[in-house]
């Protein structure tokens, strides 16, 4: 085989493409498409819950283009990560849709399936091992951390794909996987370079984001050849250029030029990008192999959310808003001693230092509005509304100096005003483990449908 | 003497972004290759302002890579509260740039 050429419609399954310009990638008879479906970005939550990044009705509609268009050109589809953190449920949440749209458009097919979750018990036991690492949570991991944990995944590399694409399914669907795996498992099974392979994985599992303009929504082509491979995307206005496509090597990434992933570390420092067409050409990209780990997730359950959101207009009341935060937060926290160990009483202020906190730069600007949101985590959800209903009357009516509004402090924006979010998860686990086997984690098991 | 610019006069991007859930990390793409050596050689852009910038009282956990491929300068510093965490206040890491704004570039 001379190249392999592999299609992705976009950054993640369930964010939608341009059908027709997928239509195009489709006439370029691609070996494979391979897309990414999950993603640690949006938070704990999910991997806590076991719940999908996206809703059905999305996933379904980029599930159903793709698994018509693997069966019109008889290639397999590889799905990763199904669908947003890869545990065991949303990948059967995955595989229910599959079937679903088999049934309603009478497809047939060979079905992979690929759990990516790890035990507590195996996960126990290689810490005992010595054969967990620490890294960039820089907090060791302890075998109570584990317990805690409501779920636990591991990012699978190209092996577990490699291992099922031997039995030539037409659908991998996989829990939990290294991003790039799906891209690079078929071309690194037909011996083309692991470094280019991966590489290339890389680049096109975020769709055409690495292209001028740049769009995770757009279908993106890879094809790989002996000591370079070329991605161009499926938009004719856009292009991939070697800027665009070095850009892209820094999004998301700690390092510009090494990349830990299953197995060793991806090394860039003597990459070579050049012009072709539309498209950029790579080659000189190094992998440096090094023991095999894998990188393990998990998510632990740290209590109940609940807020109230109000703008504060009054200037007085601006000025003022240090003092009624400390008052009203020492005063709820005076009221519910009891259960002092139970919760937590947080504020954002927007318009003074919502999102940076204590790294706001401008400490002296003298907003004419701002945005409070009130927040109490505690053990339960009861526990949770009542002291955050608590917390909004006090800070609606508390006096403060200067005080001229006697009739109330806050706009509230909301009735109810005191908003129950539900669970509130915190990544527990993100370590990686050393394993002999890449594969043996990843029980594999076959379905016709 | 070399004049100063605004940052944001000779980047063409200054962003954040996540680097996986424990670590914001930040790019500045600039304008040209020669500004891009510029910024590198002034030396503005170091872990002590940085660490001082994010609060952050260990200065050796800043880390700045320079990738010439892509005229651009990238910072990664650990999270104060991991994404998602209680206390976090931007889940995606996607606006812990701004600070970055204030620098001033002699070209």
């Amino acid at each position: 085989m001379d190249e392999i050429r592999i299609l992705t419609p976009n950054g993640s399954i369930g964010s939608g493409f341009p059908e027709e310009l997928f239509a195009e990638g489709m006439k370029r008879n691609p070996q494979a498409i391979a897309v990414d479906a999950g993603s640690t970005d949006p938070g704990p939550y999910f991997l806590g819950k076991g719940l999908s990044i996206s809703n059905k009705r999305m996933i379904k509609r980029d599930l159903e283009i793709l698994l018509l268009a693997r069966d019109k050109n008889n290639i397999p589809l590889l799905v990763g990560s199904a669908c947003g953190p890869g545990t065991r449920s949303t990948l059967e949440w995955t595989v229910n849709i599959v079937k679903e749209i088999a049934r309603e458009k009478n497809l047939h097919f060979k079905l992979a399936t690929i759990p990516g979750d790890i035990s507590k018990e195996f996960l126990k036991n290689a810490l005992k091992q010595g054969k967990v690492r620490t890294f960039e949570s820089a907090q060791a991991l302890t075998a109570e951390e584990v317990d805690r944990a409501a779920n636990i995944v591991a990012q699978m590399g190209v092996e577990p794909f490699i291992e099922a694409l031997k039995s030539k399914p037409d659908v991998i669907i996989a829990g939990r996987a290294y991003d790039p795996a799906m891209m690079a498992a078929l071309p690194i099974m037909h011996g083309f370079d692991e470094a280019l392979a991966e590489h290339m994985g890389k680049i096109l599992e975020c769709g055409s984001m690495a292209a001028e303009p740049s769009s995770g929504f757009e279908p993106i082509l890879g094809t790989i050849r002996k000591g370079y491979f070329l991605v161009e995307p499926m938009n004719p206005k856009s292009r991939c250029t070697p800027k665009s496509v070095a850009d892209h090597s820094l999004y998301e990434e700690r390092n510009p030029v090494k990349a830990g992933l299953p197995g060793g570390t991806l090394d860039l420092s003597r990459t070579i990008f050049e012009q072709t067409g539309r498209m950029t050409r790579v080659s000189g990209t190094k992998f440096v192999k090094d023991a095999y780990t894998l990188k393990v997730e998990g998510a632990a359950k740290v209590g109940y959310r609940t807020v109230f959101i109000a703008g504060v207009r009054d200037p007085i009341m601006i000025s003022q808003i240090d003092y009624l935060i400390a008052e009203v937060t020492k005063n709820t926290k005076a009221f519910f001693r009891n259960a002092a160990e139970d919760f937590r009483i947080l504020f954002h202020i927007y318009g003074k230092d919502g999102v940076l906190g204590k790294a706001e730069c401008l400490k002296d600007a003298r907003p004419f509005e701002l945005g409070l949101i009130g927040e109490v985590v505690a053990k339960t959800q009861e526990l949770a509304s009542t002291i955050c209903g608590y917390l909004s009357h006090l800070s609606m009516h508390l006096d403060y100096p200067g005080c001229k509004a006697t009739a109330g402090n806050l706009a509230m924006l909301y009735s109810p005003e005191n908003i129950d979010a539900g669970e509130v998860f915190e990544f527990n686990i993100y370590h990686l483990v050393e394993v002999e086997s890449p594969i043996a984690l990843f029980p594999i098991s076959f379905e016709e449908i | 003497m070399a004049k100063a610019v605004n940052i944001a006069d000779i980047a063409t991007i200054i962003r954040s972004k996540n680097a996986k859930p424990f670590l914001f990390t930040l790019d500045i793409f600039f304008d040209n290759l020669e500004h891009y050596e510029k910024a590198v050689k002034s030396g503005v852009i170091n872990k002590k302002l940085i660490a001082g910038m994010y609060q952050l009282e260990n200065e050796e956990k800043v880390e700045i890579y320079n990738f010439a491929q892509a005229w651009a300068i990238k910072i990664t510093i650990p999270r104060a509260v991991a994404s998602g965490g209680i206390g976090d206040t931007d889940i995606y890491g996607a606006q812990q740039h701004a600070p970055l704004y204030s620098l001033k570039i002699p070209i």
